[in-house]
């Protein structure tokens, strides 16, 4: 067993997780089942381009002494917010104020206590592809956000959500468990925010869980700029029931390593996912993002554009699956994956992979890995602009095509405003 | 008086093949230069040393721009202080407003030469201005840098650049090719406009339509990587009526003489 598993088991019978209920057995089933399958090696074809040796030597404790949390991170996310730091909710630093009518939003913490059973429900769900995350996170998940709309509700209003690692006593471990629910032709934006304040080592375990009821759109931002030394594993699972939309945007701009599962089922006729991604490997970073897009239905469409970024000695590990399964007749898929490799020890892989079985479908996908365009950086130099800040100019650019397509202005200039701020802040280019 | 560009013996490389062989050249202010040749002759090649592309190996010869050694300075010092490339192929950059570009552009030229920048008003002042002058769309302004552009709307592009960057040694670079009649009219027009004393221009073309439009004080011909001839704007007509065959000829004889390798 790994000295993560191991850690993280000791830890259990402190919490009040370790009872009788129903939910109590079903988090200890969970536990077994994760240290039955210990953490995933690179023999996992899902894991073959990230390594988590180092991360599964290390130990982490369930709780610390965590520092103060600098109020000025919260200066440009405005309410209705909710924060959680460390991974337990922070009700002085959360702000409802403005959240449209019609949409209802708690942290888990909060139904757990007063053992609201759809919670429960919601936490005992077993998972088809339980690798260790996903059951540690069913074993120890204790907070996380609850968000549902009710069906018809329209908002344009963005709902942020804050995760914030603070520097602590000991390297802590924090599992957060999140469901999004859209009821018919409900309409709502939530973007995330992962952030740090001070520098830390923790683990984050995430998993996101998201229903689009028939005529439902849900925007979906997030943008994960924690600590350098942080770990973040997080599954985004999606079930888009008909003529629903999905639209998201991931930045990922910060952590020591950060991956990502974003599964889609696209289950309803005229289902629609949208998808794009920036992932920023500079330092010594290692990003990996695995995209599992099913479609299941007829006239279902997918959009993916992802943007990959590798200078120093970071890793960008970007997976493009697209399965179109039988009957999702007349269904159409876009995977686009551009990368820019900055400097001699960073590397890049990427892999779209594309399995149809349907009729009449329209696919298309690529990947390419290169650098910047020559004549690119002439036509910026002739016309008197330096080297290093054309060069900085350009590779924004590449970012920013993921940020095109947001519908809302407002937003897209914050996502920017952003992704360019990190940009800066890394020189890259110089 | 001294020339504001002199070049003396250029002799260029590109991809190991020996384009240009010995081009000598000398611009006063204020005046305009036409460079005319067949295809092949290393008219581009010229405009691209000048503005300091990569990939071109000057293998012997000088560059003097108001005095100062121009192959010793970085593509973004020769803009500075003053050289301006429109280029035959505008590339498009997506992702990069135009608007963003320009005043970048403008504020990076104005402070290498230790001017201050100009801020967001002042600068939409100047873009109105230009944008007025030369009867331009604002529209061009709002998309990424010449992405989904006419061929037109390219070289008009590169011509409201001009304006905008106000060079003192414009090159032109075949920014007629492609355009019908009444966009070359548009990208004459400017460039009119912007003639000055202390301002020159060196306009590369292949045809003489242009130099209808634009009055040359000097015609150059170029064949085989050398002037082989200059004269007047009459030079220009002669070759159109008789094309570059007929250059070549007339100065074979004493083409021979220079071509002969140097040391």
């Amino acid at each position: 067993m790994s000295a993560l598993i191991e850690s993280l088991r000791s830890g259990f019978v402190a919490l009040p997780a370790a009872d009788a209920t129903e939910l109590g057995v079903a988090r200890r089933n969970a536990l077994a089942a994760a240290v039955a399958n210990d953490l995933p090696t690179q023999r996992d074809e899902a894991w073959k381009y990230t390594a988590l040796r180092a991360l599964g030597a290390r130990k982490f404790a369930p709780t610390a002494n965590t520092a103060p949390f600098d109020v000025a991170l919260l200066a440009e996310i405005p309410a209705p917010r909710l924060v959680f730091v460390n991974g337990a909710f922070n009700s002085s630093l959360s702000d409802l104020s403005g959240l449209p009518s019609g949409i209802e939003l708690r942290p888990l913490s909060q139904t757990l206590a007063t053992g609201e059973q759809g919670s429960i429900d919601f936490l005992v769900r077993r998972f088809d592809r339980g690798d260790a995350f996903a059951l540690l996170n069913s074993a120890f998940a204790d907070d996380g956000i609850i968000l549902r709309a009710a069906a018809n509700t329209a908002s344009e209003i963005p709902i942020h959500l804050v995760f914030a690692g603070a520097a602590a006593d000991a390297d802590l471990a924090a599992h957060l468990r999140h469901l999004v629910e859209l009821g018919e032709n409900s309409r709502a934006s939530i973007v995330e925010h992962h952030l740090s304040t001070g520098a830390h080592q923790h683990l984050f375990n995430h998993l996101v869980e998201v229903y689009a009821a028939p005529g439902a759109e849900l925007l979906h931002a997030r943008v994960q700029d924690e600590s350098d030394g942080a770990s973040l594993i997080t599954r985004t699972d999606a079930d888009l029931s008909a003529n629903s939309r999905y639209q998201r945007v991931d930045l990922e701009l910060g952590a020591a390593l950060s991956r990502h599962e974003l599964n889609v089922r696209l289950q309803g006729g005229g289902a629609r996912l949208q998808s794009s991604g920036a992932l920023l490997a500079t330092g010594r970073r290692h990003v990996d993002t695995r995209l599992r897009i099913e479609h299941q239905a007829g006239d279902t469409r997918c959009d993916l554009l992802w943007r990959g970024l590798a200078a120093g000695r970071g890793r960008a590990v970007f997976h493009g699956g697209i399965t179109i399964h039988a009957g999702a007749d007349g269904s159409s898929a876009a995977l686009s994956n551009k990368n820019l490799l900055l400097s001699e020890s960073a590397e890049i892989d990427t892999q779209p992979v594309l399995e149809i079985h349907a009729d009449e479908v329209t696919a298309s996908h690529g990947a390419t890995v290169g650098q910047l365009d020559p004549r690119h950086l002439f036509y910026l130099r002739a016309r008197g602009i330096p080297e290093a800040q054309a060069r900085g100019m350009l590779t924004a650019a590449f970012c920013r095509e993921t940020l095109a397509s947001i519908g809302n202005p407002a937003l897209a200039a914050t996502l920017t405003a952003m992704l360019d701020a990190k940009l800066t802040s890394l020189e890259i280019g110089e | 008086m001294k020339p504001m560009l002199k070049i003396d013996n250029l002799h260029v490389r590109v991809a190991g093949k020996e384009i240009l062989k010995g081009l000598s050249l000398e611009i006063q202010p204020g005046q305009v230069h036409a460079l005319m040749g067949p295809n092949g002759a290393g008219k581009s090649t010229l405009g691209n040393v000048l503005a300091g592309r990569e990939g071109y190996e000057v293998v012997h010869g000088s560059i003097s721009y108001f005095g100062r050694d121009l192959l010793t300075l970085e593509p973004e010092q020769r803009a500075a202080d003053g050289v301006f490339l429109a280029f035959q192929y505008p590339v498009e950059i997506p992702g990069v407003n135009n608007t963003y570009f320009l005043r970048a552009a403008l504020n990076a030229q104005r402070k290498q030469r230790g001017e201050p920048e100009l801020d967001s008003m002042q600068f939409l002042k100047l873009v109105r201005e230009k944008l007025s002058v030369l009867h331009l769309r604002d529209e061009l302004l709002h998309r990424a840098v010449n992405e989904g552009f006419s061929g037109g709307e390219k070289k008009r592009n590169e011509i409201f650049q001009l304006a905008l960057l106000e060079p003192k040694l414009a090159i032109l670079d075949e920014t007629d090719s492609g355009l019908d009649i009444d966009a070359l009219k548009a990208v004459a027009d400017g460039v009119n406009l912007m003639r000055a004393p202390e301002r020159a221009f060196l306009v590369i073309t292949h045809y003489q339509r242009l130099l209808d439009y634009i009055k040359p004080d000097v015609v150059h011909v170029l064949s085989d990587g050398r002037i082989v001839e200059s004269g007047g704007p009459e030079l220009a007509l002669q070759l159109e009526e008789h094309g570059y065959a007929w250059v070549r000829d007339r100065i074979a004889p004493n083409a021979a003489g220079g071509a002969q390798p140097r040391p």
